[in-house]
């Protein structure tokens, strides 16, 4: 790790090229490539069952791609893992979220990841600290009956939201993986999640942002893939292309995979060309 | 809000089961305060005292890692097996101290590989190895006992087994190995891990805890205080028996449980069990000294422990 990675582009901060990935009979990801660009926003679109879970499982190194490879600022990477993955700076607020409900606001923030002192004893007074200053500047809460001490169980699905999107940003994620970060949650609840988002690429990092819902992605998202069961059908840059267009084009794919539904297995050639 | 009261809050559990115990003292001092206000009493209690409280600190890890460990006592056996006979080739005993940990810890090993890396249930798996391993030291040692009374008064018994004035030294011990573990648990990173683990196991996966290797060291744990006891045990009795640690199973459990650490996993409380150990300590001594048969022994261990799980859910230990 001592060269400075100076070989290849430069402009992307990772590039996934050719990546597959199968679970027995099914082929969850075909061939797929996409690059996430440095102090981008990338939208991926993709229905239910679409492939998008398996293709942030490989980003995070949770599984291992059947092939294909990964690169990190132009290097290839291999041997990857969810350690080497955490270590370069790639964070994933999973659909989850990932909390310990049982445990405290602060527990949750340094989960896995704990500030210690002598012999890996935790310092405490510290990561309470920074936990209330985080809760103030980052969470906006301000109800003095949310305290860091207060457990996440006990918390609104937006808070909770909030709490795993500020421990990403406060370990300097170089790459923020939000897996559905909206879903389930209130309009307004959605609104600031939305906001959190903005104020990724404000500090200046990147995102990838998964959703099937086309109308929390479009506002906040550079650049748009399509992820249609297993393989990207289409990457657009947001300038391309009207909320609109985008809509019709994400019908039309919908309406494809109800035709390969209605047509016998036999015939699916035929009912393609 | 009020300092006092933020720690009140917080360590609520634990209180509601002190208070169980000074409530169950006073009925015993009603009863027979001829006895409960001599320290005599408390003194015959704290004697054997000390390995229950090592055996519940490492038991609330294995809890809060969300499995469980029914096999300590044959390791308790196994460990004491191993210390009798090195200490009765005549060897030093001290030597038969490092074997007797080291078995515990190579046992906990064995019951971590099943459970994380064979698959097993820890429920059945350790179930399993309680019987074989007493099955094991059976067949070693023909059902025999080893005589150590040449231990008697030496060093390694007047310091694990001997008394610190009117104290017996293990009670220290016990609440030494408490300390360490709740520090262990409460304000090092691997407690943490262990909670986070027992909590939410994809969670703690995602966030990169290595929850197989945190589950293996947690039996392992359990493994070494077991190993510990067996020692302790049998510097008391000087005596190896080979039922040595038989009686303790349900007994550890009932404490930890009583102690205020869910069935569930997630959290626990090593003070809670280390005074759930000492309430079931104080039940047996306290019947006889109220002038009920040991009969009344057992039916007391079950009311105090139903009474207790139904005051935990009144200061909110439930599972969400």
């Amino acid at each position: 790790m001592a060269a400075n990675g100076a070989a290849g582009n430069e402009q992307h901060l990772m590039k996934v090229s050719g990546v597959c990935k199968q679970f027995g009979f099914v082929q969850a990801l075909k061939n797929v490539s996409f690059e996430i660009g440095t102090n981008e926003i990338v939208g991926l679109i993709g229905d239910n069952g679409a492939g998008k879970s398996t293709l942030i499982k490989t980003l995070t190194g949770v599984h291992p791609a059947d092939a294909g490879e990964l690169y990190w600022k132009g290097r290839r990477l291999g041997n990857f893992s969810v350690h080497a993955a955490r270590d370069m700076g790639i964070v994933t607020v999973f659909q989850d979220r990932a909390l310990s409900e049982q445990h405290s606001i602060w527990r949750n923030i340094f989960m896995g990841k704990e500030l210690t002192g002598w012999g890996g004893f935790m310092r405490v007074r510290r990561q309470k600290q920074e936990t209330q200053r985080l809760m103030k500047e980052m969470m906006g809460f301000t109800s003095s009956f949310v305290t860091p001490d207060t457990p996440v169980g006990n918390m609104s699905g937006g808070e909770r939201q909030g709490v795993a999107i500020c421990r990403a940003l406060y370990f300097e994620a170089g790459l923020i993986i939000l897996d559905e970060p909206t879903g389930g949650l209130s309009l307004s609840e959605t609104k600031k999640v939305l906001k959190f988002v903005a104020s990724i690429k404000e500090s200046g990092k990147s995102c990838i942002f998964l959703s099937h819902n086309m109308y929390h992605v479009y506002p906040v998202a550079d650049r748009i893939v399509i992820l249609d069961r297993g393989e990207i059908v289409n990457t657009f840059v947001k300038g391309q292309i009207s909320i609109e267009q985008l809509e019709a084009r994400l019908l039309e794919i919908a309406g494809t995979s109800d035709v390969d539904l209605k047509v016998p297995v036999g015939s699916k050639a035929v009912a393609r060309g | 809000m009020n300092r006092g009261r933020d720690f009140f809050y917080k360590y609520r559990i634990e209180f509601a089961v002190l208070g169980v115990f000074f409530a169950l003292i006073t009925v015993f001092a009603i009863a027979n305060p001829r006895v409960f206000l001599n320290y005599r009493a408390y003194m015959a209690v704290f004697t054997t005292l000390g390995a229950s409280i090592v055996l519940v600190t490492a038991n609330v890890f294995v809890v809060a890692s969300g499995e469980m460990d029914l096999s300590f006592p044959s390791i308790i056996g196994l460990s004491a097996m191993v210390f009798g006979v090195i200490a009765r080739a005549g060897a030093n005993p001290w030597v038969g101290l490092l074997a007797a940990l080291a078995t515990g810890v190579a046992c906990g090993f064995l019951n971590g590989i099943l459970v994380t890396r064979v698959g097993l249930s820890s429920l059945v798996s350790t179930l399993g190895m309680n019987f074989l391993l007493r099955g094991l030291i059976m067949i070693l040692s023909g059902g025999l006992a080893i005589p150590l009374t040449e231990l008697l008064e030496t060093p390694i018994w007047k310091i694990f087994a001997g008394t610190l004035g009117v104290f017996p030294v293990q009670l220290f011990w016990g609440l030494g190995f408490a300390f360490l573990g709740w520090l262990l648990f409460a304000r090092h990173r691997f407690g943490g891990h262990v909670c986070y683990t027992g909590d939410n196991l994809t969670s703690a996966k995602e966030m990169g805890i290595r929850v197989d290797r945190v589950k293996t060291l947690t039996f392992m744990l359990m493994g070494f205080s077991a190993g510990f006891v067996g020692v302790l045990v049998t510097l008391l009795n000087s005596t190896f028996w080979p039922t040595t640690g038989d009686g303790y199973l349900l007994l550890i459990l009932a404490a930890v449980f009583l102690g205020g650490t869910p069935t569930w996993g997630g959290i626990g409380t090593i003070w809670g069990a280390v005074i759930g150990a000492f309430i079931l300590g104080f039940i047996e001594t306290g019947i006889v000294a109220a002038g009920l048969t040991g009969f009344y022994t057992q039916f007391f261990y079950g009311v105090i422990l139903i009474l207790a799980l139904i005051s935990h859910r009144y200061v909110g230990l439930k599972k969400k």
